[in-house]
This record gives C-alpha cells, sequence and structure tokens, in this order.
C-alpha cells in the first residue's frame, strides 16, 4: 500500500472517496442507461413516463366508454350495466376513475362514485364495473364515458429496433458505415508503418523537417481543409464524369486526416525499438524492406493496435468529413449522419431516436471495452492531437 | 447489402496487396535500377549511396503525398480563398476579413468558442484529476475508470441524442420524461426548455463534452500521477501534510507538464466542437460557434467560399500557437535521443 493510500485508511477519509467515486460513476453511468432502458421500453409507455419507471410499470388515463343500454339488467328497483373497462388487455390494473376529463382519477378503484341523476359507478382494480341506475337506461342515450387511470407493467420490447433497423434505414447505414470504417481504418496503418521506420531508422535529408511536418499537422483543425479539398473532389468528379461523392473518395480522406498521428506513434514506438536488433539485421545483409517486413511490423504490433482502435473510433463516430466527402443520399448515409437526420425528422420519437443511438455506439463500445488496454497505451503515446 | 460489404472487404484486401506491392516492387526496381555487381568496386559503392539516398522517400513517398495533398496544399488554399469572393474567382483582397468583424453572428460565435475555451478544457481537466487521485486510492478504482472513460468511445452525435433525452421538454400537462425536467420538478421548479434558453444553453451543450472528454483527462493523468516517486509523497506525509496539501502542494505540482499536455489537448478539440452543436440546436438560440459557422457558410446559398475560409483561418490562428509549442517540445524531444 502506499504512503498516501494508508493515509486515506485512516477515519472517514477513505469512506468519503468511496462514496464520492460512486457518485461520479453513477452521474457519468445514467445518461446512457436512459436510452439503453428506453429503447426496449414500449414506445407508448415511454411518453408517459420516465425510463426510470421503467421497471416499476406506468400509469396513464385512458379514456373507455361503458356499455350500451341494451346490455343492462334489472337487479330489483335499480337497473345495471356491468362489464370489464379492461377487456382484453392482460396484467393492467385500475388505480383509479372518474367521469370527468378534468378529474380523471376522482375516485378509488372499489369505490362507489355518486354520479348524480341516481347514477352510480363502481370500477374495481381488475377492471370489472358495475353502471348503476334507479330507473331502465334510456336506449337513445350515448354510452356513458368514463376516464380510468391504469397502471401498466413494465412492458420491453425489441420492436424498437425493429423499426429502426428496417423502418427507418438505420440497417442501411449500418452497413454503409461498416463500408466507410474497415479500409479507413487499415489502409493507413500500412502507409503510415513504412513512413515511421523511414523516419526512425533511415538517414536521409529533410527527414527532422518532415518529423516536424508531422506533428505540426496534427493539431491542423479539418475545416482548413474542407474548403479546398471539396472543389478538389468537385473538379476531379467533373473530369472524369462520376460523382464526387463517393466512397474511395472518403477512403483516402480519412487516410490523409489519420496519417498525422499515425506516423507519430508508430514512429514515437518504432523509434524506441532495441537498435542492436536492427543492425545485426543490417550486418547480416538483410535490406531495410526485408528488416521492415520482418522484425519492425511484428514487433510494432501493440502500436499498430493502438492507432487502429484510434482511427477506428474516430472514423466511425466522425459525422463532418462524412457530410462533407460522402454525402447523404441513402446509399451513402452513415450512422452518425442517420442519426443527425432522425433528430430532425423524428425530433420526438423518443423510441425510434433512443433505439437508433444505440445501435449507432454499439460497435465502438464493443471495441472500447474488449480493447482498452490498446487505446489507453495510444493515448498516453500520441496525447497531442484534440481528437 | 452484403454486397456493400464484400466490396469492401475486398477493397481492404485490395489496397493492402496495392501497398505490399508498392512498396515490394518499388524496392526491387530501385535495386534493379542501381546494381551492385562484384567486379566494379567503385560503381558498386556509387550505387549503394546512391541506393540510400533514394530508398527514404519510397518509404515515406505515399505518406507524404497525403499529407501534402489533403493538409498542406488545402491550408495554402485556404488562406488564399479567403481573399477571393464566394465562388473563388474574384480577388476581393480584404472584405471577407471585414464582413467577419461587422458580422453579428460571426462575434456571436467568437463569443460563443471562448466561453466554451475557458470552460471545458478547465473543467475536463480539473475532474480528471480529481478523479484520477480519488480511483487510484480505491479497490474498484479500476471498474470506475473505465466507466468514466466510457463516453470517449461514444460519438458526439451518439452523446447529443443521449443529452438531449435528458433535457427533453414535454409541453402542458404532459409527464416530464427528460431525467433534468424531472428533478427540477421533483424540487417544486418549472420545466424548461433548456436549450432554447439564451447563454445558458451553451454550458448544458459544454456538459456534453465535459461528460465525453474527463475520462481522456483522468487516463493520461492517472499514468502521470503514477509516475510521481513514491518519496515525496512518504516525506510529506511524515512532514505532517493532509491530503489536501498533499495534492495541491506535492502531486499536482509534479504532473505539469502533463497537465498542460491535456489542457491543449481538449483545448484543440473545442475550438473544433461541430457535431455538438449541429445535432443539439443547429447554432440556433444564440449558441453558434466558429466550426459550426463556417461548415454553414460552405452550403449556405450555395456556398460562400471566402468567408468560410476566413472562418477556418481563424480557428487556424487560434491552434497555431499550440501547434508551434508541440513541435518545439518534440524537437527537444528528438534532439534528446
Amino acid at each position: 500500500m502506499t504512503a498516501v493510500g494508508s493515509y486515506f485508511k485512516i477515519g472517514p477519509a477513505r469512506l468519503f472517496v468511496h462514496a464520492a467515486v460512486l457518485l461520479i460513476v453513477i452521474l457519468w453511468l445514467i445518461p446512457t442507461l436512459g436510452i439503453f432502458v428506453s429503447a426496449l421500453r414500449d414506445k407508448d409507455q415511454i411518453v408517459v413516463s420516465g425510463w426510470w419507471t421503467a421497471f416499476v410499470g406506468s400509469t396513464q388515463t385512458v379514456a373507455v366508454r361503458l356499455g350500451t343500454s341494451d346490455q343492462q339488467q334489472q337487479e330489483g328497483v335499480t337497473y345495471v350495466i356491468s362489464g370489464n373497462v379492461l377487456e382484453g388487455q392482460t396484467g393492467r390494473s385500475v388505480k383509479a376513475f372518474g367521469n370527468r376529463v378534468q378529474q380523471p382519477a376522482a375516485f378509488k378503484a372499489g369505490e362507489t362514485a355518486d354520479l348524480g341523476d341516481g347514477e352510480t359507478l363502481q370500477i374495481n382494480s381488475d377492471g370489472s364495473y358495475r353502471y348503476m341506475k334507479n330507473a331502465a337506461f334510456s336506449p337513445d342515450e350515448r354510452p356513458k364515458r368514463i376516464y380510468a387511470s391504469v397502471s401498466a407493467p413494465p412492458q420491453f420490447t425489441m420492436q424498437n429496433y425493429n423499426t429502426v433497423l428496417t423502418g427507418e434505414g438505420i440497417g442501411q447505414s449500418f452497413i454503409n458505415s461498416l463500408t466507410v470504417t474497415i479500409p479507413a481504418t487499415i489502409i493507413p496503418i500500412l502507409i503510415a508503418a513504412f513512413a515511421a521506420y523511414a523516419l526512425s531508422w533511415m538517414e536521409f535529408p529533410g527527414r527532422a523537417l518532415m518529423i516536424a511536418l508531422v506533428v505540426g499537422l496534427i493539431v491542423v483543425p479539418l475545416q482548413m481543409s474542407l474548403i479546398p479539398l471539396l472543389r478538389l473532389y468537385n473538379e476531379i468528379g467533373n473530369l472524369l464524369g462520376q460523382p464526387s461523392k463517393t466512397y474511395p473518395g472518403i477512403w483516402l480522406a480519412h487516410t490523409a486526416f489519420g496519417m498525422p498521428l499515425a506516423i507519430y506513434l508508430l514512429r514515437a514506438y518504432i523509434a524506441g525499438l532495441p537498435k542492436e536488433i536492427i543492425e545485426s539485421a543490417r550486418v547480416d545483409g538483410a535490406s531495410d524492406f526485408e528488416i521492415f517486413v520482418r522484425i519492425v511490423l511484428p514487433l510494432s504490433f501493440p502500436a499498430l493496435a493502438s492507432f487502429a482502435i484510434f482511427q477506428f473510433l474516430w472514423v466511425w463516430n466522425d459525422l463532418l468529413v462524412a457530410m462533407v466527402f460522402l454525402g447523404t443520399d441513402k446509399d451513402h448515409l452513415v450512422l452518425t449522419g442517420s442519426l443527425n437526420a432522425l433528430l430532425g425528422s423524428r425530433g420526438g420519437n423518443w423510441e425510434i431516436l433512443t433505439a437508433s443511438a444505440f445501435v449507432t455506439i454499439v460497435v465502438p463500445l464493443l471495441v472500447f471495452f474488449g480493447l482498452q488496454r490498446y487505446l489507453v497505451r495510444g493515448l498516453l503515446a500520441g496525447s497531442v492531437k484534440g481528437g | 447489402m452484403l454486397l456493400q460489404i464484400v466490396s469492401a472487404l475486398g477493397v481492404v484486401v485490395g489496397a493492402v496487396i496495392a501497398c505490399s506491392a508498392y512498396f515490394y516492387f518499388s524496392n526491387k526496381i530501385l535495386d534493379l535500377a542501381l546494381p551492385v555487381k562484384d567486379g566494379d568496386i567503385r560503381a558498386a559503392s556509387r550505387n549503394l549511396n546512391r541506393r540510400a539516398l533514394v530508398r527514404p522517400w519510397l518509404f515515406v513517398g505515399p505518406a507524404l503525398f497525403l499529407l501534402i495533398v489533403y493538409l498542406v496544399y488545402p491550408v495554402i488554399a485556404t488562406v488564399v480563398l479567403s481573399f477571393y469572393d464566394r465562388s473563388g474567382l474574384q480577388f476581393v483582397g480584404l472584405a471577407n476579413y471585414q464582413w467577419a468583424l461587422g458580422d453579428r453572428e460571426f462575434r456571436q460565435s467568437i463569443f460563443n468558442n471562448i466561453l466554451w475555451l475557458a470552460v471545458v478544457p478547465a473543467a475536463c481537466t480539473f475532474f480528471g484529476l480529481v478523479i484520477a487521485v480519488m480511483t487510484d486510492r480505491i479497490w474498484w478504482g479500476n471498474i470506475a475508470k473505465s466507466i468514466v472513460f466510457m463516453p470517449m468511445a461514444i460519438s458526439f452525435v451518439g452523446a447529443s441524442v443521449i443529452w438531449k433525452f435528458i433535457y427533453e421538454y414535454r409541453g402542458g400537462n404532459d409527464v416530464q420524461i427528460g431525467l433534468l425536467n424531472a428533478i427540477v420538478q421533483l424540487f417544486g421548479g418549472t420545466p424548461e426548455v433548456w436549450i432554447s434558453v439564451p447563454f445558458w444553453n451553451n454550458f448544458f451543450l459544454m456538459i456534453i463534452l465535459i461528460w465525453i472528454q474527463t475520462g481522456f483527462a483522468m487516463v493520461i493523468l492517472s499514468a502521470a500521477l503514477r509516475g510521481i516517486p513514491e518519496e515525496t509523497i512518504e516525506a510529506a506525509v511524515i512532514d505532517g501534510a493532509n491530503g489536501w496539501q498533499i495534492f495541491w502542494r506535492i502531486m499536482v505540482p509534479q504532473v505539469w507538464g502533463t497537465i498542460a499536455v491535456v489542457w491543449t489537448t481538449i483545448t484543440i478539440l473545442v475550438l473544433k466542437v461541430f457535431d455538438i452543436v449541429l445535432t443539439m440546436t443547429n447554432g440556433q438560440w444564440q449558441t453558434m460557434v466558429l466550426a459550426n459557422l463556417m461548415f454553414n457558410w460552405l452550403f449556405r446559398g450555395g456556398g460562400d467560399s471566402g468567408r468560410s475560409a476566413v472562418i477556418a483561418i481563424i480557428i487556424m490562428l487560434a491552434v497555431t500557437p499550440i501547434m508551434v509549442w508541440n513541435v518545439r517540445r518534440a524537437n527537444r524531444e528528438l534532439k534528446g535521443h
């Protein structure tokens, strides 16, 4: 145990640390938990109760019409219409009822309500009701409308996922995102690794300058590149008679935008490899190409993995580059773009938004939890790029 | 659909083969073009030297090409375009800069960006440092760290949806399904449409970025804190320092360098913040920031490359000091090798 550790062990200070960290963890988890839970809820329940009540069920007010006068039965001096307001619904129960919309919960379930004009109404929590009158119900009267607050048990469903994957184009976008991300993650690794090797183990004029250039370019905002590249892409598209927004176009763009960080990370690692290994290989007559392929590449696996995760998360989560270089038509819309579009068109439909958001973040989260070790290592080596 | 995935995988395989082939054959060709034969020693050594001159450029060639086409050339072109009109054809001198100075929306964006810069890096670094110190002291610290770090994997758009749900407002007598408004109501307050309250809405957007980036600060600072020599802390404990003093007087000064790195990294990120504002408000209710204004002008009314370029240059100018600092630091490290 460290000195500070044993210091904190004394007294309530340690308890305070536990409590504070617990609070932070809860604070950090709750937002994501909200959409996880909501995406699984019934869409009618989402709008009538907060997601934090999902596990205790929800209460909603419904309007019901009681039976018609031809169902009435005479019991002594009173006439009774009986039935069940929850006909055909299982698992629900009536908490309260009322006959006016302003007070939909005026009477508790099981109570007998006096509705005036000699009418009384009793609704039990199982939904069965007895609607009584001291005279016959007239056949001209419309069936009586009453209000009941009905509590429904928690209901979880995969329906929302079904809807977004097939109906809202999220499925297609998922494929599009994969199409963008896989090549844009793998291509830069090779190109950057060769460059990083040359910058670490080969002497050539301009080497220091190029390293400085790479470090400088890491922080150049993407915004500086957008305008000229958009023009360049349009010109090339016109020249070739092709659309300017294509998958190869965005693969190259992502490859190039990831290049400075890739070279920086890989160079830091490759330059740190033991000098003896590389020099003895040279003495044995191996060419630089052979040294790179046979020795450097296998040894650099941790650094390659770190960068691959970075690049994967960055490309998968990117919105700006995709909007500018890939466009927003159906065959090209990536997940982030889809989600952004849904925020506009389905602003209040939380069952769709939450399920879509979950589909969008599930892949990076899996990558994150599976390969966190490499991500942390990469962060520590390359904490100079701002996202 | 499946076809698309298969073709993407095909591209990966193809690209890997093409890359490998390029490197392999370019090296082979170089060896063939400049042969080293046993007979003529002088020619052999001349060719060896020439090979050593050319080969590095074969290795860095593709990377250098991409860097120049996608980053170096655009930076220069953007600066040039900022002196031209909306179509990029007519030279207009400083007119675009003049427009920017007088534009209300532009000044609003500058103001908001400064607000973001003042709050987000400081908040992330501070929370990151505090959480790092605390989680290092408890047995389940690594689990806690993982959870705080997790939002790093979530896209800004995804995070915006997550937080928009928290800020959700329901009008009339509807039940508040947004967590924030439900809590406000619980304590007797009136629910609000939080993201449309000018000035304060900026902070509601900032919270999203803080939620995402604190984990980053925590991870980096936690590693730095572990590097602090035990003896310095032990000595402080023996001298009777309390936890507070140990934190501020012993730990923080020893990780200053790392704090600076974290701070500047988040600063750069903040300057480029785009997705969050686009998805939450699209710059409405006075939340516009430079990156979004730049994007708007890129397409607004058919696009105005001049004005858009000016805004991009402002962002670039803001990161330039950090860039210079980074390059200097890297140079120092290189010489120290």
